[in-house]
Order: C-alpha cells, then sequence, then structure tokens
C-alpha cells in the first residue's frame, strides 16, 4: 500500500459508505411492504451504493499503479444512466399485472 | 441509403463515442485517440438514418451546473431515503402524483424522468400518450402540490433552459 | 487496513444479497422477483470490484462491465415480456 495513507482513508471511506447503501436498498427491498414502495430501495440506494464503490475502486488504482485509471466510470455511468428505465419498465410491468398496493396510497395508478 | 449533409451529422455523438473508447481502452496513447476518432466519426456516419434530427443546441455551462446540482441531489436523497426505510414503516405516506409536463421534447422528457427516478423518494411510473402528464410514485409524500413545485422548479425549468430554449 | 476494510464490505455485500434473494424466493409476484433479479445482479457487480480490489488485479472491470450490460438488458427484456407478452414487436 505505500505511503499515500490518505488514499487508504478515502478509498475505505467510499466502500464503506457504498456497500452500506446497498445494503440499506436490500433492506428496503425486503422489508417494504408493497412492490411500489420497494421499487424505491434498489433504484436509488443501490445504484448509489455500487456506484460509490466503483469510484472507491478506480481511486485506489490510479494511486496505485501511479497513472490515472478512469475506466470504472463507465460503469458507474451505466448503472446511473439505465436504473431509471429498468424502474420505469418494472413499474410499468406492475401497473399492467396491476398488483397489490397499500391501503393507504394516496391516488391513481393508470390502466395499461 | 440518404447520405448525411455534413461530415459530423452528430457532434455531440461523435464527442461520446470517442470519449467512451478511450475510457474504455484505459489510456490515452495517439493510436488509442485515431481508432476513437475513427470510430467517431464512421458510427454516426453509418448509423445517422436511425438517429432522431438534433437540432437543439446544448448548453454545456448550464448542463455541468444542472449535473453537479443532481449528483447532490442524489447523495442527499439517499441520506433521506435510508432514514425513510430503516425508520418504522407505518410512518410512510406512498403517493400516486399525476405531474403535469411543460417540456415538449421526447428527449428533455425522458432526462426529466430519469431525474425524478434517481432524486428523492419518487419514481416515474409512466407518461401519458399526448405527452402531457407523467406518472409518479412517492415514497413518502407530504404534500402533492408541493412535491410538483419542488420539481418543476428544481429540475424541469433548468432543464428547459438547457435544451429547449434553442429549438427553432 | 484497507484489506480488512474490503473483508468487512464483502460481508455487507454478502448480506445484502442474502437479503435480496429471501426476496427473490418470497415474491409474491413476477415483477418482486424480477427487481430481486435486478438488484442482485447489481450487487453482483460490487462484489466483482470488491474481488478485484481485494486480488489487487484490475482484470475484473470487464466482467463487471459485462454483467452490468446483460444484467440490463435481460431485465428490460422480461418486464417488455410481462407487459406485452413478447419481447420484440
Amino acid at each position: 500500500m505505500g505511503e499515500a495513507s490518505w488514499m487508504e482513508w478515502l478509498v475505505a471511506a467510499l466502500l464503506l459508505t457504498g456497500s452500506l447503501f446497498a445494503l440499506v436498498g436490500a433492506i428496503g427491498l425486503c422489508k417494504l411492504p408493497d412492490f411500489f414502495m420497494r421499487l424505491h430501495g434498489p433504484t436509488k440506494a443501490t445504484t448509489l451504493g455500487v456506484g460509490s464503490l466503483v469510484v472507491g475502486s478506480m481511486v485506489y488504482f490510479s494511486v496505485q499503479s501511479g497513472a490515472p485509471s478512469l475506466h470504472e466510470l463507465l460503469i458507474t455511468f451505466f448503472l446511473f444512466i439505465t436504473a431509471p428505465v429498468s424502474a420505469n419498465m418494472l413499474a410499468k410491468a406492475a401497473m399492467h399485472e396491476k398488483l397489490r398496493r397499500e391501503a393507504r396510497t394516496r391516488g391513481e395508478p393508470w390502466d395499461q | 441509403m440518404r447520405r448525411p449533409d455534413r461530415w459530423f451529422p452528430h457532434p455531440w455523438l461523435t464527442v461520446t463515442l470517442v470519449i467512451g473508447w478511450l475510457l474504455l481502452m484505459n489510456s490515452l496513447s495517439f493510436g488509442n485517440l485515431l481508432m476513437g476518432l475513427v470510430l467517431g466519426s464512421v458510427i454516426p456516419w453509418l448509423t445517422h438514418v436511425f438517429w432522431p434530427a438534433s437540432r437543439y443546441r446544448l448548453r454545456v455551462g448550464k448542463l455541468v451546473l444542472f449535473v453537479a446540482r443532481v449528483v447532490t441531489d442524489i447523495v442527499l436523497a439517499n441520506l433521506q431515503v435510508a432514514r425513510l426505510i430503516l425508520g418504522p414503516r407505518r410512518d410512510l405516506r406512498p403517493a400516486f402524483v399525476n405531474y403535469p409536463l411543460t417540456l415538449e421534447t421526447d428527449f428533455s422528457i425522458s432526462v426529466l424522468a430519469s431525474t425524478i427516478s434517481l432524486t428523492p423518494g419518487t419514481v416515474s411510473a409512466d407518461i401519458s400518450a399526448d405527452r402531457k402528464w407523467l406518472l409518479i410514485h412517492g415514497l413518502d409524500v407530504g404534500d402533492e402540490v408541493a412535491l410538483i413545485e419542488q420539481i418543476r422548479l428544481r429540475y424541469e425549468e433548468p432543464i428547459r433552459e438547457i435544451f429547449e430554449c434553442s429549438t427553432p | 487496513m484497507l484489506d480488512t476494510v474490503v473483508l468487512i464490505c464483502l460481508g455487507i455485500i454478502s448480506l445484502a444479497m442474502v437479503l435480496t434473494f429471501v426476496r427473490l424466493v418470497r415474491g409474491p409476484d413476477l415483477p418482486d422477483r424480477i427487481l430481486a433479479l435486478d438488484t442482485l445482479y447489481i450487487n453482483a457487480i460490487a462484489l466483482i470490484m470488491l474481488l478485484g480490489l481485494y486480488l489487487d488485479s484490475n482484470l475484473f472491470f470487464e466482467a463487471a462491465l459485462l454483467i452490468a450490460v446483460m444484467g440490463f438488458v435481460s431485465t428490460v427484456a422480461i418486464a417488455k415480456h410481462l407487459l406485452r407478452g413478447n419481447i420484440i414487436e
């Protein structure tokens, strides 16, 4: 690891926050009562969590090899671009299947 | 096949392809730059019939500001969503909200929908056939009108300034 | 220090994957299971990146990128299948 200890702290912080957010996303997926609420956990928390984890890996390899290693950014970009699309498709599919939703939900979903 | 009327029919696609190629190769050598430029000019040229006409100009300065704001919002939103998820679930107030769109082009609407999906406690679920309404599901909505107003001011107006003002 | 942190993170991500797997098994409906699969592949990306850090190798990047691409395409394909009954119209 060498002398660059600020790098270690930065990478460790990024990795830990990232995996904690991924855990929060999974808890949300497991715990929330209906599908539309469960959709929120993975689309936001998991995407950000894995994004920050990947950035942590990028910082580590950049400092370690001495040259900037930016290609991990592609994964982060890709995740952030695709997460809303798959959430949208899943929400449409769920409305099409007329999934049960919590009784206290205000407003109505549309017919598909 | 219809021939493109310019050498670079889609300059932003070219820029994206070159940057993407350099990132994928993970080096900035002359050879890779050349290969990226070749790909970035050949691919838009071959596929230009599939792309919608891009007449709008991009305002790069405002785009950078907008991206910075959205990234900050995403991080803050995630702290908020984490608090909601870990807190007691009786307190959640889920709701479907109909959001009246004022944007007009398909591209800016999809940018807005993606932004909504990534920021505080909202997922965009559907769009009406006439492109006038967006259906949003919120995890914890206290006040629908306030939510609509917030999205309008924080995201829709900047997106309009970036993409739509210069539409002829 | 970093080795320990990577190990802790591997543990946390594995826990997240177990929770996701619980949702995958419990369902109760198809969209729930697709959502769980979607989350599972995103977590797999995290797992692979962490493995790359742990083994100090940059070679895992391509695998992670491939999983990201294939996962997204398959999620959209299955959701589309649920929605319309066929994938390519």
